[in-house]
């Protein structure tokens, strides 16, 4: 059946997949350039009968989250960098404590308060951890709008399945830009029951606790173990990326969001100098594609991956333990909200083609 | 043999870990008698901080969760912004509230979250071994003010009760002890009271109890109650900051008395699936 489509912003975008998706309450605070998701909150929540709340902080917001998730209820907050820096304190507290939160980073370029163009700088401290202690977050990176509404639907599915925090990662470039989006008649909200919920214990013979401390060693120990063995379900069942143009691949592209989109038409742009050029584009950036990347290092025809970000180089860190050692990695990255040309890629890939760089490249 | 007293079925088996002498036994057992009281032991839920209280979600019996170091009042909001009906309440020590935990205590008033807090303060960090609070007294010795307070080099205790009051969206804010008989019954009311304001959602409400802490101040038990007497209760006078008009019936219901027009900014968001 031919949907509707809308033209929408995607940061209005995950707005309106978050109250879809059955999400009732959103505790934010403004920052640029995440802001017209908690406009459109501000107006479409109390429509609908949810909660929304301009926190007095990122930290009280991420806390806000955290209490709303404790009782039970879905419940999203968004952000850019600098602000998700001040939520890692709630998000290390939400892995603790195993509670299902939705987390949205449009990621600005920094390091401190950087520039609001577009970047991708944030890879580590949304896939290595970010905050203290031994834990995981599901991450997102969708590359469209359409995507984005997508995505976000499936985060609250994901998040209440596995108690953790799902991270949505952006940058400036998805959340500002204006895309045909075709909503579904009805979204595939998976209920999941929460006898965990701290509600009110309402006849049950033990009072709900929601806690992440526990001074007994041998029992932090064992909590943290079962968190590991819930990563590693995770990183079984969730791995999600899309394999571009990968038959016969010589030069094989690793690019996520907005650089993946950039990409695909240097791979079409390449096919006209007679270079075959496919891509692998992880949708799941925690958990990694690992298993995709190490295929395409053991295919014949692939003589090297070119890494593309809009940082210094962090998801290549994860493209080399895929790959093993067994193809070079060559790397094109820029910086400080600058999106690169597909020029750019293409030349770097002519280079490649031809063996005039060296491995790890430049910028 | 008539029963003359027994445990409330408001705090739970596991024995306190408190130092002997400290007032946490006392309040937890004053909010837990409230909780009993007002057939709220089903639906209440809590919220721990941290400090010596880290613990009390394991002693309090109705549902309770432990919130990161002075945001408990956030936490709180995320829960009672979706639980309308229930009774929300935290539970914070000095250094939590009037220190790392500002921002969130005094946006909760603004806000008129209808939330209840129970700030103990017991003017000095117990948990970390005795440290300086926002709360410790002028010349007070600790571990980090070894000389005494001294203004000129680390400024003046925090009044809480009194600069929250300032705020409209306060609803009642009230100032106790429990040293004695007399001062535990006032507590006791002053606890009731919160919890009739916010059944009536009238608002935010905040009771601030005096404490001590002998392990800290190097005192025993009784010499800290009295040390707590004559000092503390200088600096912060008992009494009654906000609300001290609003008035309840029998039923607890309300029936007068000045009170913020904000409150009720919560919905029900509808029942969690268990």
């Amino acid at each position: 059946m031919a949907q509707k489509r809308v033209l929408m912003k995607g940061n209005e975008v995950i707005a309106e997949a978050a109250i879809r998706a059955g999400c009732r309450n959103y505790f934010g605070y403004p920052i640029t350039p995440q802001t017209e998701v908690m406009h459109y909150m501000a107006k479409k929540m109390v429509q609908v009968g949810g909660n929304f709340v301009q926190a007095e902080s990122e930290v009280a917001a991420i806390n806000m989250v955290y209490g709303a998730a404790a009782a039970g209820f879905r419940v999203m907050t968004s952000s850019s960098s600098p602000g998700i820096s001040l939520k890692q304190e709630g998000i290390s507290y939400i892995a603790g404590a195993e509670l299902p939160a939705v987390v949205v980073n449009i990621v600005r370029a920094g390091p401190g308060l950087g520039g609001i163009q577009p970047a991708q700088g944030d890879y580590f401290q949304a896939t290595k951890g970010g905050g203290h202690g031994d834990y995981r977050n599901i991450v997102i990176a969708p590359a469209s709008v359409q995507e984005l509404y997508e995505l976000v639907v499936e985060a609250f599915n994901l998040a209440d399945k596995y108690r953790m925090t799902c991270m949505i990662i952006g940058d400036g470039t998805l959340g500002q830009m204006m895309e045909p989006v075709a909503f579904r008649d009805e979204e595939p909200v998976e209920t999941i029951e929460k006898p965990w919920a701290a509600c009110g214990r309402k006849g049950d013979s033990f009072h709900h606790t929601v806690t992440s401390i526990y001074i007994d060693p041998d029992v932090l120990e064992k909590k943290n173990l079962e968190l590991q063995d819930k990563y590693k379900i995770v990183e079984a069942n969730e791995v999600r990326y899309e394999a571009i143009n990968m038959e016969d691949a010589e030069i094989v592209i690793t690019a996520f969001s907005t650089c993946s989109r950039i990409s695909r038409n240097v791979i079409r742009q390449a096919a006209e100098l007679g270079i075959k050029v496919g891509m692998i584009r992880p949708i799941t950036l925690w958990p990694f594609p690992y298993k995709a990347i190490a295929e395409a290092a053991d295919m014949p025809s692939v003589k090297a991956f070119l890494d593309v970000e809009l940082n210094a180089g962090q998801m290549i860190e994860d493209v080399r333990l895929g790959a093993n050692g067994k193809k070079p990695v060559y790397f094109h990255g820029r910086l400080g909200g600058n999106l690169p040309m597909q020029k750019e890629i293409l030349d770097k890939i002519v280079a490649i083609h031809e063996g005039k760089i060296t491995e790890g490249g430049n910028f | 043999m008539a029963v003359v007293f027994e445990p409330t079925k408001g705090l739970t088996d596991k024995p306190f870990h408190y130092c002997p002498g400290c007032c946490h036994g006392i309040i937890h057992r004053l909010v837990a008698e409230t909780l009993v009281a007002n057939d709220a032991l089903e639906t209440a839920v809590g919220v721990a901080s941290v400090g010596c209280t880290y613990n009390s979600y394991e002693y309090i019996a109705c549902d309770m969760v432990q919130a990161a170091h002075g945001r408990a009042p956030a936490v709180a909001t995320g829960i009672k912004r979706n639980l309308k009906d229930s009774f929300v309440f935290t539970y914070q020590g000095d250094g939590d509230l009037a220190s790392i935990g500002t921002a969130e205590i005094v946006h909760a008033a603004a806000r008129s979250e209808n939330i209840t807090v129970i700030f103990v303060n017991n003017a000095v960090y117990g948990m970390t071994s005795g440290q300086m609070a926002p709360t410790t007294l002028v010349g007070q010795v600790t571990t980090t003010s070894p000389w005494g307070r001294d203004p000129s080099y680390q400024g003046y205790p925090i009044n809480v009760s009194e600069f929250l009051s300032n705020l409209a969206g306060a609803a009642y804010i009230e100032r106790v002890c429990v040293t004695d008989f007399k001062n535990i019954q006032n507590a006791k009311r002053a606890i009731q009271k919160a919890y009739n304001v916010q059944k009536n959602k009238l608002g935010f409400s905040l009771v601030e109890v005096l404490s001590t802490c002998p392990t800290n101040w190097g005192k025993e038990p009784l010499a800290a109650m009295d040390w707590l007497k004559e000092n503390m209760e200088k600096q912060y006078p008992l009494g009654c900051y906000k609300g001290a008009d609003i008035t309840f019936d029998a039923e607890g219901n309300y029936v007068s008395g000045a009170i913020p027009a904000t409150a009720n900014n919560c919905v029900n968001v509808g029942e969690v699936k268990k």
